[in-house]
């Protein structure tokens, strides 16, 4: 993975008559954890990738856990299973709802052309009044309470371990966290609740959110289950085409024969592509070989949610939306209210199974095997943590797939729609820095697993060249 | 510039037994190279990690000298020395430093002689691997 | 009596130590009646850097950084931080320590680029080519910034008055500095915000606080290997940095049967790597000391995971 930071950077051409011509996302900072793991013990590198993003440490944390299970060639034991399930479920809780809350909703209550100094979570608080936000807050906390009750520590958690958990979940913790999810659970309704009132009762949003300005055209990526239900924690990986068609299914280290990363000289990200339908390059519609992961490719990639009340969201969504896999960016949103709610039952449904007490949390190791691959659902996207080690499990390769990564190219190709409606005849229209911020939002608003900005706040710049290559306008955010 | 570079050898010397054995090279006439400089400490069990990391800044070896096991005058000292240096060598090995350049020896107040050959064979070996640059 | 105004800045950082500061919730409420934030960025609020540099000079009364320097970019900004306020603090281990990111200058920048650009499995680079800082794209320029080769703590650029650890700074820990800072209760400059005490001194496990004598470790066990008893880490082999590091994170990670690993920051001395080896070396019997070297081949990477941008050898030769 190329680990980014600094500021987001948009570069516009124009045509000889100043119209567009094309659009670039660039990130400009990298890392280089791939290469720095190698001489740890594998077991070292769930706590250490944590810090790779202070917003969704969680999905590294376990990601990573899951790989080291490979390595050692064990599977976890049930019980462990369903502890990494619980917390990486309440950190969907409380990621999704920061995403939604900081950036996603204030779009829209406070109104996509309102002042961005106003289009904030501060400007939320203000429409939707103080107590209900003081609510929210609540109800969130009690996610990260969940959180670092079984992760060992608030931010970057350290419990995971090859086979297992490092600590049991005791009895009188798991009527605190049975108590703690129906809250959650009461933040999911309440999120879906705003999201009906604010965006599907008004007729312009609608038309914003169905419209072909956040519209792009691609394949879609997600974790299901057996029964094709979304899963974020394990499952298999299916691939859809732009109609729906399912492209492939993988599991592991199969990865490798259907997901390849293109590397291009102007960009320290590179951009993953469907290895079987070749680079053809950056672009959306029929026959692209680009993809995309995260809150609406996982729903449109599923035959439904593994709870109820999810259900129900999920099947009035595509009905809304009336197409399915539903392309309309902005639609991400919704999705990821839906699964924020869903995400919150299954904190509950796991917290009432009383045998997540029980004190088998780690499987005995079996041979060094010295690979492993950890595949889950971040609640950005697909991630992918690969190693290889040696026969006493010190990691000597590493191989990061982010969900920032893998939406690279579809990030720019919604910028570039965005850019086409505002750049005309010489003359560019102020708005398109919130236009175009509204169109890199969806994929992961906070790009924090690459640009450690947290969602929304991203500094971007925007630079518009003529036909010549001259500078001709430079817009900033920050 | 190279022609005229000359090693900056420091050694941490036990003043029990090293440090002697250095008075007694120079009693008897033994000679040894004059880019040698010697640092008396109480025992090489005072000598932490971070003395020899800090050392190496600046010069390009860096000797211990103790007791032989056994003889330490606070009974132990050499010993936690000997356990330091290994984990500190290997982590300096790590950062691109020859293991070569980081030496620890026994050398009792009696070996004069053999202070004199170290020091002579310490400086001969900075001298092929030439100057520790940052 | 006049609000304290405060400013916050995000270098090189994953924003976890962000996320610590809003994690005190209520509390950063209370705390927004003596504290007024003129600048948080680019986290949380929407301001310009224009804005900070039109500021006075001294006019901040406190200011936050957390994460490294890696970028001129940076560098830049928190140069002029410096200058616009009265006391700067380097918040979280990446600020005051380099931090995990600070790995990296065990390799050279070539080195880390091929491995992301070349090397890995999943990368398709038919032509060999690495992101160029000017490229050329059917006549226009396309840049992007070139990164430092080494990363950098805080006090490596600037002046610094006072150091916060752990990776993040734990949020209850957080709340102590911010009531300090509020009532103006500070250590001298240059010093640690710590409660001076070690992760043992916070550590149930300690023999100490059971009156018990420490034994030596005579065997070496890596966190995989057995599951660990109710009694100290250390002593049962696990190499749990405890005894050098600042135990301001309450012993964490020891309650969940996890050694510590240092993130809290040297309790004595500038080389966190070479005390932690003195420590070690100290309590081991010789065998232990064999075992370590066998079963932790990158020594430098285990015991300098939070520190290596200040420790006294910071980067490859």
């Amino acid at each position: 993975m190329t680990r980014l930071e600094g500021h987001g950077k948009i570069t516009i051409i124009m045509d000889e008559n100043g119209n567009f011509a094309d659009a670039y996302f660039q990130t400009v900072e990298f890392r280089g954890y791939e290469k720095f793991l190698a001489g740890l013990p594998i077991e070292e590198v769930p706590r250490t990738v944590s810090t790779i993003c202070g917003v969704c440490r969680g999905v590294h944390h376990t990601a990573a856990t899951k790989a080291s299970d490979g390595v050692y060639g064990v599977e976890p034991t049930e019980t462990a299973k369903k502890i990494r399930e619980l917390f990486l479920n309440a950190h969907y809780v409380e990621d999704h709802a920061v995403i939604l809350y900081a950036l996603g909703l204030p779009d829209f209550v406070v109104g996509p052309e309102a002042d961005p100094a106003e289009r904030n979570l501060i400007g939320l608080v203000r429409r939707v009044g103080v107590d209900i936000a003081k609510e929210i807050l609540k109800k969130r906390k009690c996610a990260v309470k969940i959180f670092e009750l079984l992760g060992g520590k608030p931010i970057h958690p350290v419990a995971g371990l090859p086979g297992g958990w490092s600590k049991k979940i005791e009895e009188n913790e798991r009527q605190e966290i049975e108590k703690l999810a129906k809250e959650l659970v009461e933040l999911g309704q309440i999120t879906l609740q705003i999201f009906e009132d604010v965006i599907l009762k008004n007729e312009k949003y609608m038309e914003l959110v169905t419209g072909d300005l956040y519209r792009t055209v691609l394949n879609y990526m997600g974790t299901v289950d057996d029964s094709e239900r979304i899963n974020y924690y394990d499952g298999v990986q299916k691939i859809v085409d732009t109609r729906g068609n399912e492209i492939g299914r993988f599991r592991g280290k199969e990865y490798l024969e259907y997901i390849a990363e293109r590397v291009i000289p102007w960009s320290y990200m590179k951009f993953p592509y469907l290895k079987q339908l070749g680079w053809n390059d950056i672009r959306d519609g029929e026959g692209t070989s680009i993809y995309s992961v995260g809150p609406l490719p996982r729903l449109n990639v599923s035959e439904g949610m593994n709870t109820p009340l999810a259900q129900e969201h999920y099947e009035k969504m595509f009905e809304v939306l009336g197409e399915k896999p539903a392309h309309y960016i902005l639609s991400f949103h919704w999705a990821r209210a839906i699964e924020l709610l869903n995400a919150a039952e299954r904190v509950l449904e796991l917290a009432q199974d009383e045998s997540i007490t029980n004190s088998d949390v780690r499987a005995e190791l079996g041979e060094v095997t010295g690979e492993g691959v950890g595949i889950l659902e971040a609640p950005r996207g697909t991630l992918i943590h690969h190693y290889k080690t040696d026969d006493r499990g010190i990691v000597e390769e590493a191989n990061l797939i982010v969900a920032t990564t893998h939406n690279n190219a579809a990030i720019n190709l919604a910028i570039r729609n965005a850019a086409k409606k505002f750049v005309k005849n010489g003359e560019i229209d102020e708005k398109i820095l919130n236009y175009v911020e509204m169109a890199f939002r969806p994929y992961d608003l906070c790009l924090a697993c690459a640009t450690h900005t947290l969602p929304g706040r991203m500094p971007i710049e925007i630079e518009v060249y003529d036909s010549e290559g001259m500078l001709y306008r430079r817009l900033r955010n920050f | 510039m190279m022609g005229e570079w000359e090693p900056n050898i420091i050694v941490i010397a036990c003043n029990w037994c090293t440090y002697q054995a250095a008075d007694l090279a120079g009693s008897l006439r033994y000679p040894y190279p004059t880019t040698v400089k010697i640092i008396r400490v109480p025992c090489s069990g005072r000598v932490e990690p971070e003395f020899i990391i800090e050392t190496l800044r600046n010069a390009d070896g860096v000797l211990i000298g103790g007791c032989h096991p056994g003889d330490c005058h606070y009974k132990e000292g050499n010993y936690k020395a000997a356990r330091r240096f290994k984990l500190i060598q290997k982590m300096l090995v790590e950062m691109g430093i020859e293991p070569e350049r980081v030496r620890l020896e026994w050398i009792s107040g009696s070996e004069g002689l053999r202070f004199a050959e170290v020091m002579r064979e310490f400086d001969a070996k900075i001298r092929e691997l030439g100057p520790l640059r940052w | 009596m006049s609000k304290i105004k405060l400013a916050i800045y995000l270098s090189a950082g994953c924003a976890g130590c962000e996320m610590a500061l809003v994690d005190l919730s209520e509390k950063l409420i209370d705390a927004l009646e003596n504290i007024e934030i003129v600048w948080w960025t680019p986290t949380v609020v929407d301001l310009k850097y224009k804005d900070l540099e039109n500021l006075e000079d001294k006019s901040i009364d406190v200011a936050l950084v957390d994460g490294a320097v890696r970028l001129s970019e940076q560098e830049h900004v928190i140069k002029i931080l410096r200058q616009k306020t009265k006391v700067l603090v380097a918040f979280g281990a990446c600020a005051a320590m380099g931090g995990v990111p600070g790995l990296a200058n065990f390799h050279k920048r070539e080195e880390l680029l091929e491995t992301a650009y070349i090397n890995t499995w999943s990368t398709d680079n038919p032509d060999g080519v690495l992101p160029q800082t000017e490229y050329d794209v059917n006549g226009s320029k396309l840049t992007l910034p070139e990164f430092y080769g080494e990363v950098k703590a805080l006090h490596q650029v600037v002046d610094v008055d006072y150091f916060i650890g752990g990776c993040p700074p734990h949020h209850d820990h957080v709340a102590v500095a911010v009531e300090a800072i509020i009532k103006g209760e500070l250590p001298p400059k240059g010093s640690w915000i710590t409660s001076g005490k070690s992760v043992c001194d916070s550590c149930r496990r300690n023999p100490a606080q059971k009156g018990e004598i420490r034994k030596p470790i005579e065997k070496v066990r890596r966190t995989i290997e057995g599951t660990p008893d109710e009694e100290c880490l250390l002593q049962q082999g696990y190499l749990c940095l405890g005894p050098v590091t600042q135990g301001d994170c309450g012993g964490s990670c020891p309650q969940v049967n996890i050694p510590c690993r240092g993130c809290g920051g040297p309790v004595a001395g500038k080389d966190f790597g070479a005390r932690a080896v003195g420590a070690l070396a100290s309590l081991m019997t010789d065998e232990a000391v064999d075992e370590m070297l066998e079963k932790i081949p990158s020594l430098g990477k285990f015991l300098y995971r939070y520190s290596l941008p200040v420790s006294l050898i910071n980067r490859k030769k």
